[in-house]
């Protein structure tokens, strides 16, 4: 339901309106986003931005986690397809 | 009545009038659509829907029925090609480029699409009143500027204002006209099963960079629109390859996804779009997603969508890269006998979708 | 390595295959969240899913639940000359009003922003012109638009039409109808940045649903699904967070702390669903003279019949029947030409079958229907 987009920021300033603003890139794209809702934010980080706010930062270590976890999924999958090799290797020997 | 087998003249007024024309109801739902709705300009359902249903049937006749970008008239013995189109672009002026040059380069690829080449030009201004002097004489240098580059003369204009409605109101039309070689044939009907689809460079850099700097929605970038004459690119296209390119077609709007629907609608084939291999830039992908818009359904200019025979492909390709205008030029689909009127996309993880028409312009959303 | 791989896409096609139980009844996933479908249907993920798992959309499209009548509400505005800022969805939401794009058409002033900020900025550069923001949109957008309605200094022709939904009565709702046959759910990722996941976590522990709240990578929705197809192998119900990169247990506080100060909890409509307590948002009575209702002393009522006849939107937003089932399904009703609501948003249920769903095979049998 709510488009969120990931960008990397690129500078922190107070804007016009008293709000904390940032430069985001996306993809080389910049937009000057609202950081009110992440106050600890810091220049590199990566943001997740929806209507011009950014509402959560990206943690960089959770992330690598589920891509581990993507990795691994294809590692268990050869695993058991070399499992059934050797399974039909053994029937083929019995025989 | 016209016989509609006299090519020549068959163009002229409806072809199955009856008595009772006055009382033709209009075709369009008018209990949905009592008015004209920005949509109905959007290239997509709706646009079609006035084409299909309220515009084709009136004027029926052999040349509108290709529904390509321009019409091929045979004129003693030369074929000529028509096209017209009209410009309203907002922002006037925009990164890379304004309503001037795109009011060229707009008729004059329509007319390359039809595998001609351009020569000459109409230029109809309306203007509203109160518009700066200093910006029409911005816009008219430009359209010199273009009409230079693409080598063709403006040979006959007009100009009209209308009362302030909103502000720097102009939008232009021009009509070109232009001389199809022989031995070139370029026409949706020629589409063929096996065809490969190329496209001449990165796609929806144009619609990106005129949103970079529509109110309320602008952002840093630099990119500027692509708007270019193409007109050269593809004559030696067609001198190198020759009658194995089958259809041209410029993505403007509505993007590849629209021009794609169209050519498969009209000639009743599918076309099998391979979403990995179709170019898009890295910051263009950015502002797409941002404003929640598919890139494969922003607007163009500058770049083509071609269908050749498969065994011209490659030659097609490495031809395109040598021009500045086409060095990404790429193979992404193939045209096949299934679903046919339909494109299907193959996505870059592997998934299948249909690629289908939107009702209007794609609008910014935010979920 | 990075998201949007067709190798890691295949990995968790192929651990789903290899997990899902053979010969069962298979099992049928809901999300809630326009934006998930989105993802799956942009990149084709129900092609991929092994047969016997379904993944269907449930209430999640802020476009498609918001009632006609608070449509109504902003059409009225436009037509009374106010200049009416809105999302680019709402534009063309059909309703016994008509549409914003209609109300355009007769004249109207309404415009698409891409950010509140902008309907304030324009606003301010209108101080001539009444503006209202017609704001609509889950916990989300909610955030940023209340940072808008709290700032200080706010132009004095500035109001909105607030039209904010909250996710988590919605879901409650659907899960205490009891009669639709959901094994799991996915709770959407974007709200939960707000919310936290931790406000899922009674949905396992009231109803015994197992929740994953999912990210927006299609490999997210597609290592949500195996996480819950694993709990619902080992006959568990509990709440897992896949998106754990952006969503934090306990939400954004500072945003949770903008909605409560400006905002007050109440009942609301949900268009073909009807009366939710406790799931809308109301501007408190202190900003009453930002709230565009009470500054232009409009209030549509409810209407009850909030469809057009014959639509089945209520049955496919909640998941108890598919598109092709309504009868009015690509004939009376097209993107091109929507009759009822979920036609009409890109992430509405019927426009995404049509325009995603309907290959060959089941254009023929979704047209060929009835
Ligand atoms: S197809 Fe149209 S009428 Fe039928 S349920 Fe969907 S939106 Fe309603």
């Amino acid at each position: 339901m709510c488009l969120g987009v990931p960008g990397e920021v690129l500078s922190i300033e107070t804007g016009a309106n008293g709000l904390p603003m940032g430069k985001v890139s996306f993809g080389g794209m910049r937009k000057d986003v609202v950081l009110a809702y992440l106050p600890e934010v810091e220049v590199g980080d990566y943001v997740l931005v929806h209507v011009g706010f950014a509402i959560s930062r990206i943690d960089p270590e959770e992330a690598e986690r589920t891509m581990a976890l993507l990795q691994e999924l294809g590692d268990l999958a050869l695993l058991e397809r070399d499992l059934k090799a050797v399974q039909h290797l053994e029937v083929d020997d019995a025989r | 009545m016209t016989s509609s087998a006299d090519l020549t003249t068959a163009a002229v007024g409806p072809a199955e009038s009856t008595a009772l024309d006055g009382d033709l109801p209009c075709p369009i739902p008018l209990d949905r659509y009592p008015r004209v709705l920005m949509a109905h300009g959007g290239g997509g359902r709706l646009t079609q829907q006035l084409i299909q249903e309220m515009l084709v049937p009136r004027f029926s006749n052999p040349h509108l029925a290709e529904l390509h970008d321009g019409a091929v008239l045979a004129v003693e013995g030369n074929r000529l090609a028509m096209s017209t189109d009209s410009f309203v672009v907002s922002p006037l002026f925009f990164p890379g480029g304004d309503i001037g040059e795109l009011a060229v380069n707009g008729t004059v690829n329509d007319l390359a699409m039809c595998g001609a080449r351009p020569r000459y030009l109409s230029l109809g201004f309306i203007l509203e009143e109160g518009l700066p002097m200093e910006t029409l004489w911005q816009v008219v240098r430009s359209v010199e500027r273009a009409a230079q580059r693409a080598r063709v003369s403006v040979v006959t204009g007009d100009t009209k204002v209308i009362e302030r409605s909103r502000q720097d109101g102009l939008y232009l039309n021009t009509t070109g006209i232009g001389f199809v070689p022989d031995g070139v044939e370029i026409a949706p009907r020629r589409a063929q099963p096996g065809d490969t689809v190329l496209i001449s460079g990165a796609i929806a850099v144009h619609g990106t960079a005129v949103m970079s700097v529509r109110e309320g929605l602008e952002f840093e970038t630099t990119l500027a629109s692509d708007t270019a004459p193409l007109a050269d690119l593809v004559g030696a296209l067609l001198s190198a390859v020759g009658s194995r390119v089958h259809v041209l077609r410029d993505p403007t709007r509505g993007g590849v996804a629209a021009a794609l629907n169209e050519i498969a609608g009209s000639v009743g084939l599918g076309i099998e779009l391979d979403e990995a291999a179709v170019p898009v830039w890295p910051d263009v992908l950015g502002a797409c997603e941002i404003l929640g818009l598919d890139p494969l359904y922003v607007a163009n200019e500058g770049k083509f969508l071609a269908l050749v025979a498969a065994d011209a492909a490659d030659a097609a390709v490495s031809l395109m890269r040598e021009d500045p205008l086409g060095r990404e030029a790429a193979v992404i689909g193939h045209v096949v006998d299934e679903h046919p009127g339909r494109v299907v996309l193959h996505s870059r993880v592997g998934g299948r979708r249909m690629l289908d028409l939107l009702s209007g312009e794609q609008l910014p959303r935010i979920c | 390595m990075s998201f949007r791989d067709p190798l890691l896409v295949q990995n968790v096609v192929g651990a789903l295959g290899t997990a899902l139980p053979r010969g069962g009844r298979g099992y049928k996933i809901m999300h809630v969240c326009g934006s998930h479908e989105h993802t799956i249907s942009r990149w084709g993920l129900r092609s991929l899913l092994p047969q016997g798992l379904e993944v269907i959309a449930g209430p999640g499209c802020p476009v498609c639940v918001c009632p006609a009548h608070e449509v109504g509400e902003a059409i009225e505005l436009v037509r009374r000359g106010v200049t009416v800022a809105t999302f680019g969805d709402m534009l063309n939401l059909p309703t016994r009003f008509g549409s914003l794009a209609q109300a355009k058409a007769e004249g109207g002033d309404v415009r698409l922003i891409y950010s509140p900020m902008d309907a304030a900025r324009l606003a301010q550069r209108n101080p001539d012109r009444e503006v209202v923001l017609f704001a609509v949109g889950f916990e989300t957008t909610a955030a940023p638009v209340a940072a808008v309605l709290g700032a200080g200094e706010l132009p004095d022709n500035f109001s909105l039409l607030v039209s904010h939904r909250l996710t988590p009565p919605a879901m409650e709702l659907l899960l205490g109808i009891g009669d639709i046959h959901i094994d799991g759910f996915i709770a959407p990722g974007h709200v939960s940045t707000i919310t936290g996941s931790d406000a899922w976590r009674r949905f396992p522990e009231a109803y015994a649903m197992p929740v994953v709240v999912a990210g927006f990578e299609p490999e997210d929705i597609l290592l949500a699904m195996l996480l819950l197809v694993r709990q619902l192998n080992r006959g568990e119900a509990k709440l897992e967070n896949e998106y754990a990169r952006v969503v934090p247990d306990a939400g954004n506080r500072p945003a949770l702390a903008a909605i409560e100060e400006v905002f007050e909890v109440t009942p609301a409509w949900w268009r073909g669903i009807g009366r939710i307590p406790r799931s809308g948002l109301r501007p408190r009575r202190e900003l009453a003279h930002r709230d565009a209702r009470e500054r232009f002393g409009i209030r549509f009522e409810a209407d009850l019949s909030d469809l057009p006849p014959g639509c089945s939107c209520h049955l496919v937003m909640l998941g108890k029947a598919y598109p092709p089932a309504c009868p009015l399904y690509g004939k009376k009703c097209t993107p091109s030409s929507p009759y009822g609501p979920c036609m009409v948003s890109q992430e509405g249920t019927c426009f995404i079958w049509f325009t995603y769903e309907s290959d060959e095979l089941s254009a023929t049998a979704a047209g060929g229907a009835k």
